[in-house]
């Protein structure tokens, strides 16, 4: 634990807070059983739209069910589709860019005006068109995300690639005789990992919003399964006499973005060999 | 006659200039350059920057495809060969670069960098290896305590022995080193010189020794080429071309190296 208590927890604050929001986010996903007071599904009809009260902390919704408990289970859906779906991302992503950057001339004409053209749409438009083909379920949401998030990868990952095969060491290592794959995974590699981790917190967060944009359009999470995004739907219609169906998921997806960003941003700055003293 | 072991034959490269499609405009990198080495000989090539030197230097390591021309190691055309045939011709021929600082990947340790060479081409096992590391850095004048280092931890002199210790540990017959040297502080070049011809001797090594430093070349080389503008405009024994240089271009080279001794009679 050497490294936990040389970090300066004070002077990288927005990494400690966005730490702490992250965790909390991750802790009650993988706790939503115990700690949600209510199951998330029960319907209850003599309690619709009740307001916040001793009983049900933040009121219930149209069907009687409780919202704090359903906030908690819509967790555990956004972490599950980012997580997926940034590890599609980042895989697809570097594959593809680690390629073009390596083996360069068609290959890399190639591939990375493939990538152009998927960078070419509007990312939700994509997601749609995507999920349109692929079918609505939250399975195809995640892939669909990760799908958006490769041609981002790929261009990272080409960029820091094209600037270690620069290094001499990698004329030295095909000189040796080494094979592409052990260039590729040993000397090249660990080069490329550092700055796709920073993009990839940043990438969790808006993975996040571009979960509950989907399941707020009814593309994602299906009913009665909680997203954050279709509870804002459903809160939608009764923002006049139920505000608290809205806030709650609301507060709770932006806390959730606004968490992976700083941990995103502090990564950054920790890791940037120009700001280390 | 002892056997010939490199031969460099019409050797081209030529870069397209400027991005236009028909823009049939050509650079001439190395144009048309032939030349043979035989084993355990030196040859210095010597030009200034941009002379192509060290183009030429890595079309014959297979680093950089000839736009035109054959290069043959004993007798194997190297850009002919693929798979195990061109790991048997590298296995041959091993190379120390300029620049000490990026020439090492600065994650690795001293052993790892050593004992890669080793892996990739299937030599001995594991114990075996780690000796003939320690062998190695004790050939190249490093303490075997060193092995664990990182390279960022040592000083340009230090990598520049782990660098040869690198192109030696496979026993090549023939080294190609591209201004080894040139990155160096003078007191440390001449250090790292006098290692380079010490193991040079030592395991009748053939090298073909790339520099812009005259000085350097001349007590290295037994042959010299002199290349201006991807073309070698003179070659031959290192006191012939040093003493009475034939081709006008390497009198104004030699005669732009400072001599101290007259320095010294002006200001008398």
């Amino acid at each position: 634990m050497n490294f936990l208590s040389k970090f300066n927890w004070i002077r990288h604050g927005l990494l400690t807070i966005g730490i702490m929001i992250v965790g909390t986010v991750i802790v009650a996903a993988l706790t939503a059983p115990i700690i949600s007071p209510y199951s998330p599904y029960d319907l209850d009809v003599t309690m619709m739209l009740q307001a916040p009260s001793a009983d049900h902390w933040l009121g219930t919704d149209e069907l009687g069910r409780d919202v704090l408990s359903r906030t908690i289970f819509a967790s555990q859906i956004s972490i599950q589709v980012a997580l997926v779906a940034v590890s599609v991302g980042v895989i697809g992503g570097t594959i593809i860019g680690v390629l073009a950057a390596y083996f360069g001339g068609v290959t890399d004409l190639i591939l990375m005006r493939l990538m152009e053209l998927l960078f070419s749409f509007p990312a939700i438009l994509l997601a749609i068109v995507l999920m349109a083909s692929l079918g609505t379920s939250i399975l195809n949401a995640m892939i669909a995300i990760g799908i958006i998030f490769i041609p981002g990868f790929a261009r990272l990952a080409r960029a820091t690639t094209v600037e270690a095969m620069q290094q001499q060491y990698i004329e030295a290592a095909r000189s040796v005789g080494m094979s592409h794959s052990r260039i590729l995974i040993i000397e090249i590699m660990p080069n490329v990992i550092t700055p796709l981790l920073v993009e990839a917190a940043v990438a969790f967060a808006y993975a996040v919003l571009l979960e509950s944009a989907l399941s707020f359009l009814g593309l994602g999470a299906q009913p009665p399964e909680p997203s954050w995004g279709n509870m804002l739907n459903t809160g939608r219609g009764f923002m006049a006499q139920a505000p608290w169906l809205s806030i709650m998921p609301g507060m709770a997806l932006f806390f959730c973005v606004l968490g992976f960003n700083l941990l995103g941003d502090g990564l950054r700055d920790m890791l940037d060999p120009h700001l280390r003293d | 006659m002892t056997d010939l072991l490199l031969e460099v034959e019409n050797a081209t490269k030529a870069y397209r200039v400027g991005n236009h499609i028909f823009n049939k405009k050509q650079f001439m990198a190395v144009n048309d350059v032939s030349l043979t080495l035989r084993a355990g000989q030196t040859l210095g090539i010597v030009g200034e920057s941009g002379s192509g030197k060290s183009t030429l230097l890595r079309m014959i390591l297979g680093l950089i495809k000839p736009t035109s021309g054959n290069i043959y190691v004993r007798k194997k055309n190297i850009w002919r060969s693929s798979g195990r045939d061109l790991l048997a011709i590298r296995r041959q021929m091993q190379a120390v670069f300029q620049d000490p600082a990026s020439s090492f990947n600065p994650r690795q340790s001293v052993a790892t960098v050593l004992l890669a060479p080793l892996e990739v081409h299937n030599i001995g096992d594991k114990k075996m290896r780690m000796m003939k590391v320690a062998e190695t850095l004790e050939l190249v004048g490093l303490p075997t305590n060193y092995m664990d280092r990182y390279l960022h931890q040592l000083s340009g002199g230090q990598r520049q022995r782990v660098a040869i210790a690198r192109a030696i540990i496979l026993r090549p017959s023939l080294l190609l080193a591209d201004e080894p040297t040139s990155a160096l502080d003078v007191s440390v070049q001449a250090q790292i010189l006098a290692l380079l011809k010490t193991i040079n001797r030592e395991l009748g090594l053939a090298c073909v020794f790339v520099s812009h430093n005259l000085g350097v070349v001349r007590t290295i080389a037994d042959r010299v080429a002199v290349m201006r503008s991807g073309v070698i405009v003179e070659t031959g024994q290192t006191q012939e071309v040093f003493d009475q240089p034939k081709n006008a271009y390497t009198q104004a080279l030699l005669s732009a190296v400072p001599d101290p001794s007259k320095i010294h009679m002006a200001r008398v």
